[in-house]
Parts: structure tokens; C-alpha cells; sequence
């Protein structure tokens, strides 16, 4: 008996319970959907964060105070007592003796309270340089940027993000206005483009940014740099110029050869990485519990042919009475399993895609339907029906056919 | 037993009767010091004790006893179903006691037709599929299977059936369809278990009519089991089983003729009025 008359007639003998072998297939649909839709959900956050990382341009590296792996900050011999490795002297140096470095601006943040007229409004206000919007790939909507020598001189100056525009002048231009943070007037000289959610569904539009001079002057009141941001003259440059400022400041910093580096340079492709590893992280997470409903979905369908089993016995005995080898009834029930998992399978697929199509439509999340999770599914949920239906079919193959003949 | 299809049956009438007439006619069923014990629990059944039997090619045998008389556990072991615990069994010359479960059931598709008290056809499939069924098992490819099936279909008198499932057939029909099943491998014998007993009389007599022509005219050997004497009338012999052995074994001088009964019967619509 050959295989494709087996297949007939597993189809025929699915066929005459139809609303049965649908209901069946539903926990495989909606497994592998659930598979498929989970799997695109983690791969477009992966790809829209990588999409951003790379907008922010390769080119982008930050330089941090304190050793990445060393709880503590060292301090160099000459700077014992300060906590503050990083200076802004460190950064003029790096701008002037780093020739592959093309922009620099410290990044200090005080968390704030703005207040304009009767609004108020709690954001970051961060201290950079003007070269910032050069760096972040940033530029500003109305207005200007302040400039090197508001910088220089410590103005009062600030250019806020699109959110906190909107909140503290609904409906005006707050270019020209003036706000109050920490009860200190600074005059807003321009309003960000809106750059929208990041990938994790913050808004990175909440935040101001004001000279980083004014900021540790006026808000902290200390000159200690945690941050800073630095951009090679191109992509290419980006090792060349992490391996020379790493140089410098060690140099700088009087370093001696068997001491570890007191500061961390990162570029983003490191960045990229971590984000990476994150977000698979989610993908796994994610897929498993998706996986889950796939095996559940197992579950009924060999429920289900058990039942069928029993309730075929007669049907079993009659095949092998008339000639059937157990082999032949085994392959019939182990094919029915199959037909419905694949089957099920193929329509989740079909579902899954569906779905993580409207997904950005309705939640606004990214999502990216990977070849890999189909061919993954149709593999799986194959897997599934030889898995769950081999026993049942095994049962069947086992009957005696006098019993199973007499079975009523 | 002829396995090709080009069978006249003219030549058949004569052969087939002669070989029932001759005591040396090939054997289809020998079976020696057959014993069948039943383990239920700590007890031993002993279903069949010694039951030694020749049934010849074109003979047309009725087995008949009570329930417990061993009858249904020597049709199981004739009919390759079940083996026996000690003994031999040689069908159609081929020593089958000892066989395993898929090879019994390669001999039950090449060998043996069955036909059941149940008609036992398969439900939502039509008469054409159910007779095509045993000649999937036997790997025979679609068209000959189809070619073979509206054969046998006519032979047993349902041309423009083929397409009918089951329960859109009356209880004579399905019998003929399920003895349509029986030959459709040309086997070497036909079992029938009660086939008769769940058909009222003149449907019954219908069915025996077809046995006996496929007997007479095809010299297809059969062994009936039934517990009804005029139903065991018709063949020409009559095994009949006591505790787990033969108690009686005689020919039938003169068996009773089905096609001359129907002609003898006041005309009805063929089976229309069956329930």
C-alpha cells in the first residue's frame, strides 16, 4: 500500500468529522500564530533599535567617567581626592589633539522642574555643548541652537524638546519665552524636531538642552562631568579614534602601563550589541511562551486521536480483517495527526502573518516577520503531529482485530 | 483457486462440480489436532480440544453449534484472525499456524474474503470505496482497483450503486456489498460469519443465492457459520461443533436451491421494502 493512497485516506477519514478535526487544529493555528506573531514583534524591536543606533550615526562614540567592569573610580596621582576623572580639559584636549575626532560635548543632566506662566512641567535638562546637534544628528525646528559663545560665558539660555514645548506654551511659539528652572529665568532660543518613541516606548522628545556650563554653574553647582559624547570624522574613524582618545586620556590621566583605564570609551556598534543581546533575549522569551500554546495545541491533538481511536475501533478491525497490515493502520492515524498539524499549521502561519501586519497598525509597534520563524513553525508543528500522534496511532496499530471487531 | 479475471463461466460449472464430487480435490483448509486454550485470570478455557478438518477447493461448508461450541474460535483461526495454541493449520497449502500479525494479514489479504453478521462496511464511504478497500491493502494501483470493484459490484446485482454509502443502502445490500468486498481479491475462500442474521427470510435467501452461484458458477470454496439449520441447508455440508470438537460432519444429499426458492416466492420490489 502505497504512501500517497494513505494520505487519501487519512483526508477522507478527516473529512467526515469536519467540525471536529477544525476545532483540533485550532490550538496549532493559534500556537503557531502566536509563534509567528510573538517572534516579529521581538525581531522589530531588534531591527527598529538597530535602525536607530545606526540613525544616530556609527560614527557616534561616548566617553564615561569610571572603569566599566571596577565598582570604583580611580583616581590618577595628581587628582587624588577628586572623584571626577573626566574634566573639560580632558574634552578641549581631545578636540584639539585627536585628529580623527571631529565633535565633542560633555553631557551633564539635572532633573528639573520648568515652569512658564501658570504651566509647569518635571524634565531632563541636559548640559551640553553646541556642537551637540551635529553629534545626535539633531537639529532644531524653530529657532537656533545656542551657540560657543553662550557656552563660553554660561547664558541662561535653553532649547527644548517637542513634549515640553507643547506642555509649557499649548499652541504658541516658545521661541522668545522664557522659562524658570530652579527658580532661574532661561530664555528659550529654540524648539527641537520631534524625533518620537524610542524603541522601549520612551518619549525622546522630553528633554531640554541648555549650555552644559550653565547647567553645573546655575542647576548643580559642581563641575563634575559623568558624560560625554564625541563623533569621529566618519564611520570609519570610529576605532581609530576610540584606541587615540583612549591613549590620551590614559596619557593624560597619568596612567601607568599595569593600571586599568579609569573611564570607559564605547562606540556604538558595542552599544548596538548590548541592545542586541537584549532584544534576542525578548525574542527567546517571547517565542517560549508562544511555544507553549503550540504544545497545549499538541495536547488536544492527541486528545483527539485517542478519542478517534476508540471510536474507530470497529473501523480498525475491519481494515485489518480485511488485510491491513498494523503498519498500514499506523501510518493512517499517524498521517491524520500530521494532516492536522500541518494543516493547522499552515493556516497559522497564514494568521500569524496577518497579524503581525496590523500590529503596527494598531499598537504602533515594529514588527518583522523572519523567514526563519515560518520554516521554524511548519518544521515544528509537524514535529508535533509524528509527536503527539505516534502514540495514539501506535494504539490503534496494537488492537487484535477479533476484538477490535467486536468492539461496539 | 483461478486468480485471473478471464473466467468463463461455463468452464467453471464443470469443473467446479467436478471437483466437489471428487474426494481428491486440492485441499484449502487442513486442520490437525487444532487446540485453542484462553488464559482468563488463573483459568484455562479450553475453547478447542483437538479438532482435526479438510475442507476441499469448491466445497461449500456449514459450521454450525451453540454459542461456546468452539465455532466462532475455529472461524478466528481459519479466518488467519487468531493462531492456534497447538496444532497445525495448512491453508491453501501454506502452513499458517505459526505466523506473525502482518503476515497473517498479508494471507488475509491475498487468501481469505470475509463477509460479517454486521456487514461491517465502512460508514460515509461509498460501495465502490468499500470494495476498493482490500485491494489498497494489497497494493493494487487505482485503476485496476476501480476496474475490479464495478466488476464485483455487478456480479453481486448493484450495478448503479457504486456511489451509495451505506446508510443509503438497505441491509441486503450492504451484505451483497461486503461479499462484493469478499471477492474482490479472488481469494482462496470465503468466510462468512452469520451472514444471514441480521436479514429477514427472503433477504437471506437472496444472499444464500448469491453464495451459492459464486460456489457453483466460480467454484470459490466458502465456509459458513451460522446457528440456523435451514440456513446451514443450503451448503453441502455440515460441520457441527460440541464443546470444542466436532460432533457431526456429514454431506447434505440434497442441498436446498436459493435461485428456485426465489422463483417460487410471490414477486416484491427488489429490497425496496426492507427496514
Amino acid at each position: 500500500m502505497n504512501i500517497l493512497s494513505i494520505i487519501r485516506v487519512a483526508f477522507r477519514a478527516l473529512a467526515r468529522n469536519k467540525m471536529r478535526a477544525a476545532l483540533t487544529m485550532l490550538g496549532i493555528i493559534i500556537g503557531v500564530s502566536a509563534v509567528i506573531a510573538m517572534v516579529s514583534i521581538g525581531q522589530g524591536a531588534q531591527a527598529s533599535v538597530q535602525a536607530q543606533i545606526e540613525g544616530m550615526g556609527t560614527n557616534l562614540l561616548f566617553i564615561s567617567a569610571g572603569a566599566q567592569n571596577v565598582g570604583g573610580v580611580r583616581g590618577g596621582a595628581g587628582d587624588t581626592g577628586t572623584s571626577t576623572p573626566l574634566t573639560t580639559d580632558d574634552l578641549d584636549a581631545i578636540k584639539r589633539e585627536v585628529p580623527s575626532v571631529s565633535l565633542v560635548s560633555p553631557s551633564v543632566n539635572a532633573r528639573s522642574q520648568l515652569v512658564a506662566g501658570n504651566q509647569n512641567w518635571n524634565t531632563n535638562v541636559q548640559g551640553v555643548s553646541e556642537q551637540l546637534p551635529g553629534i545626535r544628528n539633531w537639529i532644531v525646528q524653530s529657532g537656533d541652537f545656542f551657540t560657543d559663545a553662550d557656552v563660553r560665558t554660561a547664558a541662561r539660555v535653553i532649547v527644548l524638546g517637542q513634549t515640553v514645548a507643547d506642555n509649557l506654551f499649548p499652541g504658541m511659539d516658545a521661541v522668545g519665552q522664557t522659562v524658570r528652572v530652579m527658580n532661574l529665568p532661561f530664555r528659550v532660543v529654540g524648539v527641537m524636531t520631534r524625533k518620537g518613541q524610542d524603541p522601549q516606548g520612551r518619549d525622546q522628545d522630553d528633554l531640554a538642552f541648555a549650555p552644559y556650563t550653565s547647567v553645573q554653574k546655575k542647576l548643580l553647582g559642581n563641575t563634575r562631568l559623568q558624560v560625554a559624547y564625541v563623533s569621529a570624522g566618519s564611520p570609519d574613524l570610529t576605532y581609530t579614534a576610540q584606541t587615540q582618545i583612549t591613549d590620551l586620556l590614559r596619557q593624560r590621566h597619568k596612567l601607568t602601563p599595569s593600571e586599568p583605564d579609569d573611564f570607559t570609551v564605547r562606540n556604538m556598534s558595542d552599544v548596538a550589541e548590548a541592545a542586541n543581546q537584549t532584544n534576542s533575549t525578548m525574542t527567546i522569551l517571547l517565542g517560549c511562551i508562544a511555544g507553549v500554546s503550540l504544545l497545549v495545541g499538541g495536547i488536544g491533538i492527541m486528545n483527539i486521536m485517542l478519542v478517534s481511536v476508540t471510536e474507530r475501533t470497529r473501523e480498525i478491525g475491519i481494515r485489518m480483517a480485511i488485510g491491513a497490515r498494523s503498519s498500514a493502520v499506523r501510518t493512517q492515524f499517524l498521517i491524520e495527526s500530521i494532516v492536522l498539524s500541518l494543516t493547522g499549521g499552515l493556516i497559522g502561519i497564514a494568521l500569524g502573518v496577518i497579524v503581525s501586519v496590523a500590529i503596527p497598525a494598531l499598537l504602533t509597534w515594529p514588527t518583522l516577520v523572519s523567514p526563519a520563524s515560518i520554516i521554524g513553525s511548519v518544521i515544528f508543528s509537524a514535529a508535533v503531529g509524528i509527536f503527539f500522534g505516534y502514540y495514539p496511532a501506535r494504539k490503534a496499530a496494537a488492537l487484535d482485530p477479533i476484538d477490535a471487531l467486536r468492539y461496539e | 483457486m483461478q486468480a485471473t479475471v478471464e473466467i468463463r463461466p461455463q468452464e467453471f460449472e464443470v469443473n467446479a462440480s467436478l471437483l466437489a464430487q471428487q474426494p481428491e480435490a486440492r485441499p484449502v483448509i487442513q486442520l490437525e489436532h487444532v487446540h485453542k486454550t484462553y488464559t482468563m485470570g488463573d483459568v484455562e478455557v479450553h475453547a478447542l480440544r483437538g479438532i482435526s478438518l479438510t475442507i476441499r477447493a469448491g466445497e461449500f461448508v456449514a459450521i454450525m453449534g451453540t454459542s461456546g461450541s468452539g465455532k466462532s474460535t475455529t472461524m478466528n483461526i481459519i479466518g488467519c484472525l487468531d493462531r492456534p495454541t497447538r496444532g497445525m493449520y495448512i491453508l491453501d497449502g501454506q502452513d499458517v499456524s505459526a505466523l506473525s500479525k502482518d503476515e497473517r494479514a498479508d494471507i488475509r489479504s491475498r487468501k481469505l474474503g470475509f463477509v460479517f453478521q454486521g456487514f461491517n462496511l465502512l460508514s460515509r464511504t461509498s460501495a465502490l470505496e468499500n470494495v476498493e478497500l482490500p485491494m489498497l491493502y494489497a497494493g493494487l494501483d487505482a485503476g485496476e482497483r476501480h476496474r475490479r470493484a464495478i466488476e464485483a459490484l455487478h456480479s453481486v446485482g448493484l450495478a448503479g450503486r457504486e456511489q451509495n454509502h451505506p446508510n443509503q443502502l438497505s441491509g441486503g445490500q450492504q451484505q451483497r456489498v461486503a461479499i462484493a468486498r469478499a471477492l474482490v481479491n479472488d481469494p482462496a475462500l470465503i468466510l462468512a460469519d452469520e451472514p444471514t442474521g441480521n436479514l429477514d427470510s427472503r433477504t437471506s435467501i437472496e444472499v444464500m443465492e448469491i453464495f451459492q452461484r459464486l460456489n457453483r458458477e466460480r467454484g470459490i470454496t466458502l465456509v459458513l457459520v451460522t446457528h440456523e439449520s435451514d440456513i446451514a441447508e443450503y451448503a453441502d455440508r455440515v460441520v457441527v461443533f460440541k464443546d470444542g470438537k466436532i460432533k457431526k460432519d456429514h454431506r447434505v444429499a440434497q442441498p436446498r436451491d436459493a435461485a428456485i426458492q426465489l422463483q417460487n416466492l410471490p414477486p416484491i420490489e427488489d429490497d425496496e421494502d426492507e427496514d
